[in-house]
């Protein structure tokens, strides 16, 4: 946690006491901290269906790299903290959805991603068997519009939802 | 061989279950058959050596408005020729014999169109719902089919 | 005691390999009745991705289809969207421009390319070794920054029409997928170098699910995996559509070459020689582009002729077939998509009998399959 000025690293700005560039201690607010890390790590379920889940398996590699932004993915939801729905949800595969989404352990947030996410898509028309949007099911923290969304537009997805997590209190005031 | 050469030697063997020959505006052309004689029918198309049909291509369901038929898109590999042979059949109770003991590729095809149009193949070693869940009502490519409200309390 | 060994009894054990599976290509769920790690049943369960397109097809008009097609095999969305302009301009009797048809040539094989490169990568990846994955998508993303320059996006592309092509190619595209062939081609011996003959590689996929030839046609098997069964059927060289007699190339067949003909090394040699072959279509038909107009005059409010037409195209992952009956309305009247991985399916259950748990992947992998195009 050391930031040496001597390499041109600047001071945290996290904090209001931080203490100046001479320092090496960084003071702030348990909330800051808590927030801090769970923003810096967030691992998302492969939770692809359809067209969307390629675009999220080329914003995982190397040219538009998640893993910077400290999200790599998990196969199981007992591990993970995101659900990127990307791809359609069928009817058949709702319930499994909502399954997934209670292995999930808290705190979790869900990106939906995609307009078949968002709200049908496509198919919201004539389809007889397509849910029109994953908030029917479950709650949803942002939404990524797009056919499919580019990888910037599903990385400025993942960065509001980092701005979400840093305002989240995590110790409620007692009543 | 061309359709009308098939259509001769189909029609030699098995007379009066072969019912026409559909060519006009039909690419490939069709030999319509009665549904019962479809699977002797294509026995021969498939064994026979100057027919030879050895790939079953395409199975699909049709719903022309007063009857379904079930349609059966033929290709021979070592000769080079295309057939379809085509079954009409009438929209109460639609059945035939299933063909997924002449060629296996049959049988996910015809679960799909007994799925999609209520369309029972008998003889079939697994008939069930396939694309959809097991629990749908109704068979949605049908012509007058209503799209439920909700499924599980979620709208359709 | 080994008297006593064999004496203990066994219980089957019923493991559900989920819609949500890393390795699994998309919502397939496979219901495995094992006996410790050896399978004894496998079947699969599909219908998560159904999103009725054929019912859609039947209510929107042939134009605007089109899009709808790129859903339907996502990794090989050209391939779908020249299909359905194909089957209609066949019903049609549409003539199409000779460098309509050379453009949609050329990105049909460049979206070959990219979509075995995918089948590569993830196949690898399910195999374990994640690095060719990361290869395999630096090399599509430059396929990526080609179509992104001919149409504007970057996965479902909608670029043909019936009658021809949206758009014109933008300048210097010849010339830079020329640039992008030259890049690629020593990548293909890399691939080989890097995983492809790999011992541990080639004992998980040699003598896995050798399918022969002759049941290979009888279960409705189409292009890599037929070809990887030994039998040499090709649609662009025995059924040939489009400008693909004019262009010269090899039909890759499974030689049996690490263990028997058919099994999984076999039909994944043949999708990495199929790129090597795929560059080379691609450099006749860059130099034998002509000039002249890109669509060709469709009316507006385009009412085919009433028929019935079945066409079928060599998508990278088998034979896709559109059988389309029109009534003369705006509207196709039936329109059933013959999806290549749907038909492979059908062997699936019983080429993984005996198999273990760890080979049921190997033989998702091996053939490619694709959710969307199975659900349709």
């Amino acid at each position: 946690m050391s930031h040496d000025p001597a390499q041109g690293v600047p001071a945290p700005a996290v904090g209001p006491g931080s203490l100046g560039p001479e320092a090496h201690v960084m003071v702030g607010s348990a909330d800051q901290f808590i927030n801090w890390c769970r923003k810096s790590s967030l691992w998302y379920l492969l939770f692809a269906t359809a067209c969307c889940g390629i675009e999220l398996m080329q914003t995982g590699a190397s040219r538009y790299d998640l893993d910077r932004f400290g999200a790599v993915f998990r196969a199981t939801p007992r591990q993970s903290d995101l659900m990127i729905v990307a791809g359609t949800i069928t009817h058949k595969m709702a319930e499994r959805l909502i399954r997934l989404y209670e292995q999930m352990p808290e705190p979790k947030y869900v990106i939906s991603m995609g307009s078949c996410a968002n709200t049908g898509g496509p198919f919201y028309k004539d389809s007889y068997c397509v849910v029109k949007g994953v908030d029917l099911l479950i709650p949803v923290d942002v939404y990524v519009p797009g056919c499919p969304p580019r990888p910037e537009a599903l990385i400025d997805g993942i960065l509001k939802l980092q701005k979400i997590i840093e305002q989240k209190r995590n110790f409620a005031a007692k009543a | 061989m061309e359709p009308k050469a098939i259509f001769e030697a189909v029609k030699a063997k098995f007379g009066d279950a072969v019912v026409e020959l559909q060519e006009e505006g039909f690419r490939p052309a069709f030999l319509v058959v009665s549904p019962e004689s479809v699977r002797e029918v294509s026995l021969f198309l498939r064994d026979d050596p100057a027919m030879k049909f050895d790939s079953l291509m395409c199975l699909s369901g049709v719903d022309y408005k007063d009857r379904f038929a079930v349609v059966y898109h033929l290709y021979s590999l070592t000769i080079g020729h295309q057939i379809g042979v085509k079954a009409y059949l009438p929209r109460e109770a639609p059945s035939l014999p299933s063909v997924d003991g002449v060629w296996p590729a049959a049988n996910f095809q015809e679960r799909e169109a007994y799925d999609l149009y209520g369309i029972v193949f008998e003889g079939s070693w697994d008939l069930r719902r396939i694309l959809l869940p097991e629990d749908w009502e109704g068979h949605p490519l049908r012509k007058d089919y209503k799209y439920p409200e909700f499924y599980h309390g979620i709208k359709v | 005691m080994k008297a006593h060994a064999e004496a203990l009894p066994t219980q089957e054990m019923l493991i559900n390999m989920g819609p949500q599976h890393p390795s699994t290509h998309g919502v397939l769920r496979v219901i495995l009745r094992t006996d410790g790690e050896v399978v004894v049943n496998a079947r699969p369960d599909m219908g998560y991705l159904h999103r009725a397109l054929e019912k859609i097809g039947e209510r929107v008009t042939y134009a605007q289809f089109m899009p709808f097609t790129d859903r339907l095999d996502y990794l090989a969305s050209m391939n779908c969207n020249a299909a359905w302009a194909w089957t209609v301009e066949k019903l049609a009797g549409i003539e199409v421009p000779e460098r309509a048809e050379y453009i949609r040539v050329i990105v049909c094989e460049l979206n070959r390319i990219s979509s075995h490169l995918i089948a590569f990568g993830s196949f690898t990846a399910d195999m374990g070794a994640f690095t060719p994955f990361l290869y395999a998508i630096r090399e599509r993303e430059r396929v990526n920054d080609l179509f992104e320059d001919i149409c504007g996006n970057r996965l479902t592309y909608n670029y043909v029409r019936i009658g021809g092509v949206s758009a014109d190619l933008p300048d210097r595209f010849l010339e830079k997928t020329k640039e992008f062939l030259d890049y690629f081609e020593p990548k293909i011996p890399e691939y080989n170098n890097l995983i492809s003959y790999n011992k541990i590689f080639v004992h998980r996929l040699a003598n896995v699910a050798a399918i022969s030839g002759g049941e290979a046609v009888a279960y409705g098997l189409t292009g890599p995996n037929l070809r990887g069964s030994g039998v040499s059927f090709d649609l662009r060289r025995n059924e040939p559509y489009s400008v693909y007699p004019k262009l010269d190339f090899d039909v890759c067949v499974g030689t049996g070459e690490r263990g028997t003909v058919g099994d999984c090394f076999d039909r994944y040699m043949v999708r990495i020689n199929e790129m090597r072959e795929s560059v080379k279509i691609l450099r006749q038909a860059i130099a034998q582009t002509p000039d002249g107009p890109v669509m060709a005059k469709v009316p507006r409010v385009f009412k085919p002729p009433a028929g019935e037409v079945y066409f079928r195209a060599e998508n990278p992952r088998g034979e896709t077939g559109i059988y389309l009956i029109s009534d003369g309305t705006v509207n196709p009247y039936r329109l059933k998509i013959r999806a290549p991985s749907f038909v492979t399916m059908n062997i699936f259950e019983k080429v993984t009998k005996g198999l273990m748990i760890a080979d049921i992947v190997a033989v998702i992998g091996s053939f490619d399959i694709i959710l969307p195009e199975i659900d349709r």
